[in-house]
């Protein structure tokens, strides 16, 4: 069965039931695993303390704040140019769990910018551009949920999603350039040690662990939405059974 | 297990990830069950669907 | 009384539901607090000093974009003739509406104060201070600019017309909101006064809010 037959949502329907207990259990497993690591194995840090730990939530969220919506930039371009039809499903699936990964990412290092620096939040250029793709996120989710015809929203929020992957790079080099306008009046440190093994390996099993976590709640997700087209489109046929299908 | 002077926030931090993940988990498993239910109970209602006799 | 609940209900649902005004609200207060340090600047001590105006500023104009709907969704599918027509007192079916744009729009918006307020690195004390300012403020934009809906509810093509008639109202509400959060955190003025005269433009808009927008409508629809 080549891949392109996944475009068919009964043919994937099935094929994800089958995957889906297996991807949570990887997902359970790496966790397992990369919880492990950071609580028993990583040393604490010499200046951070066991602070750092907030890192190996913080870091992998943030990965994939900006991994999600590459995944919809990518869905995006399925439902414009090819009309995939899954590919609007993928896009609107992702939306709500990109959003919850960069809430994640922004709250992790809001609570460890506090005891570390100081304060919850300073406007400086990183921690600005994932707020401003945070609301970004917000503002595809709502879109979706505004237009009530699915296919005409697909199309709305692949245009949407496709500005903003374009724009992320503008935005990102505008607010650095206004962040070395105006030098901030606390001085951040925002240094710290080389990672080494002890470290890093701990962070890539937490990243490859919240990565497992994506792929398993977006097929999940993604299975949901179908069913939810087909619930639309049998409560349609039930209305105007001559024009239904 | 001494978590040091900064313990509130850690645990704060990974709390947050933890509610945040479940939500979602249990966002996705209560949507599936909705949606699941919506169907059976509209294909009781004797509604199908075209494709139905073509699934594989 | 019935009728009244069944009003409030059907209002709070229908905000909740698609094109969502609750969520819809918090989201830009969001987005126009993001937006001032781009044009102030990131320093924190500056934000600090301005952050209640800030969040102010954010709530009134969260809460004036969502109140076009309160009536012009109703004008649209007729419901609001339905209202007019009913046995309930117009004045009284309007502050129903009222209470329910407050609850899914305005409340919403207290409850998100804090955490913007930590965006902006504002104290505790000066947070608190906002969003009680907040909470006894926000129903005298929504009664005010229940007035402004209803005199715009059958235009068309009403655009910002309603913005404009709804600002120049809600200034001393803005005026004495702020200055008690201020007062609140710096002042030598008391928090106690401009709190007290804030709470008495919210009651006095609950009585003039509905009266006015119902003659509007009246008129408006004749």
């Amino acid at each position: 069965m080549a891949l392109i037959d996944l475009a068919n949502p009964t043919r994937f329907l099935s094929v994800t039931e089958r995957v889906l207990p297996w991807l949570a259990a990887a997902t359970a497993l790496a966790f397992a695993a990369g919880l492990y690591l950071v609580w028993a194995v990583a040393p604490d840090d010499y200046q951070q303390g066991a602070t750092v730990t907030i890192m190996f939530i913080h870091v992998p969220n943030a990965w994939l704040a900006m991994g999600v919506w590459t995944v919809m930039s990518i869905a995006s371009i399925g439902t414009l140019v090819w009309r995939h039809p899954l590919a609007d499903v993928a896009g609107k699936s992702a939306a709500p769990l990109g959003a919850a990964f960069t809430f994640l990412a922004l709250l992790t290092g809001s609570l460890w910018g506090r005891p570390m620096w100081g304060t919850y939040w300073v406007w400086d250029a990183r921690l600005t551009s994932v707020l401003v793709l945070f609301l970004m996120y917000l503002g595809v989710i709502a879109l979706w949920r505004t237009v009530d015809d699915p296919a005409r929203a697909g199309r709305a929020a692949a245009i949407l999603t496709l500005v903003g992957a374009i724009n992320l790079p503008v935005i990102k080099f505008s607010v650095d350039w206004w962040n070395t306008l105006h030098q901030p009046a606390s001085v951040l440190r925002v240094g710290g040690p080389a990672i080494h093994p002890s470290i890093l390996t701990p962070l890539l099993v937490m990243a490859l662990a919240f990565g497992l976590l994506f792929v398993t709640l977006h097929l999940a997700a993604m299975r949901n939405e179908i069913l939810r087209r087909r619930v639309r489109a049998m409560w349609l046929l039930q209305a105007h059974p001559a024009q239904g299908a | 297990m001494d978590l040091g002077p900064h313990s509130a926030f850690i645990i704060a931090a990974y709390a947050m990830a933890a509610l945040v993940v479940l939500g979602l988990i249990a966002w996705v498993l209560a949507d599936h069950a909705a949606q699941r239910r919506l169907l059976a109970d509209l294909e009781a209602r004797g509604v199908t669907r075209r494709s139905k006799s073509e699934a594989a | 009384m019935t009728a009244l609940s069944a009003l409030l209900v059907r209002d709070m649902r229908l905000a909740i539901r698609v094109g969502g005004g609750a969520l819809m609200g918090v989201l830009f207060f969001l987005i126009v607090v993001t937006l001032v340090p781009f044009a102030v600047g990131p320093d924190l001590v500056q934000l600090r000093r301005i952050g209640p105006a800030i969040l102010w500023l954010g709530a009134l104009l969260a809460c004036l974009l969502t109140l076009d709907r309160l009536l012009a969704a109703d004008h649209e599918d007729g419901s609001l003739d339905l209202i007019l027509m009913g046995g309930t007192p117009l004045e009284l079916s309007l502050l129903a509406k009222a209470v329910a744009h407050w609850i899914t729009t305005g409340l919403p918006l207290v409850i998100a104060t804090p955490l913007l307020g930590l965006l902006l690195d504002l104290e505790p004390l000066a947070i608190g201070a906002v969003a009680l300012t907040l909470l006894a403020g926000t129903p005298a934009l929504t009664c005010i600019g229940l007035i402004g809906a209803a005199l715009s509810v059958a235009l068309r093509r009403g655009g910002l017309l309603l913005p404009v008639l709804i600002l120049p109202l809600t200034v001393p509400v803005l005026i004495f909101g702020v200055a008690a959060s201020n007062a609140a955190v710096a002042g030598p003025l008391s928090f106690g006064a401009p709190f007290m005269i804030l709470c008495a433009l919210t009651l006095g808009s609950l009585v003039l809010g509905p009266f006015a927008a119902a003659a509007a409508l009246r008129h408006g629809l004749e």
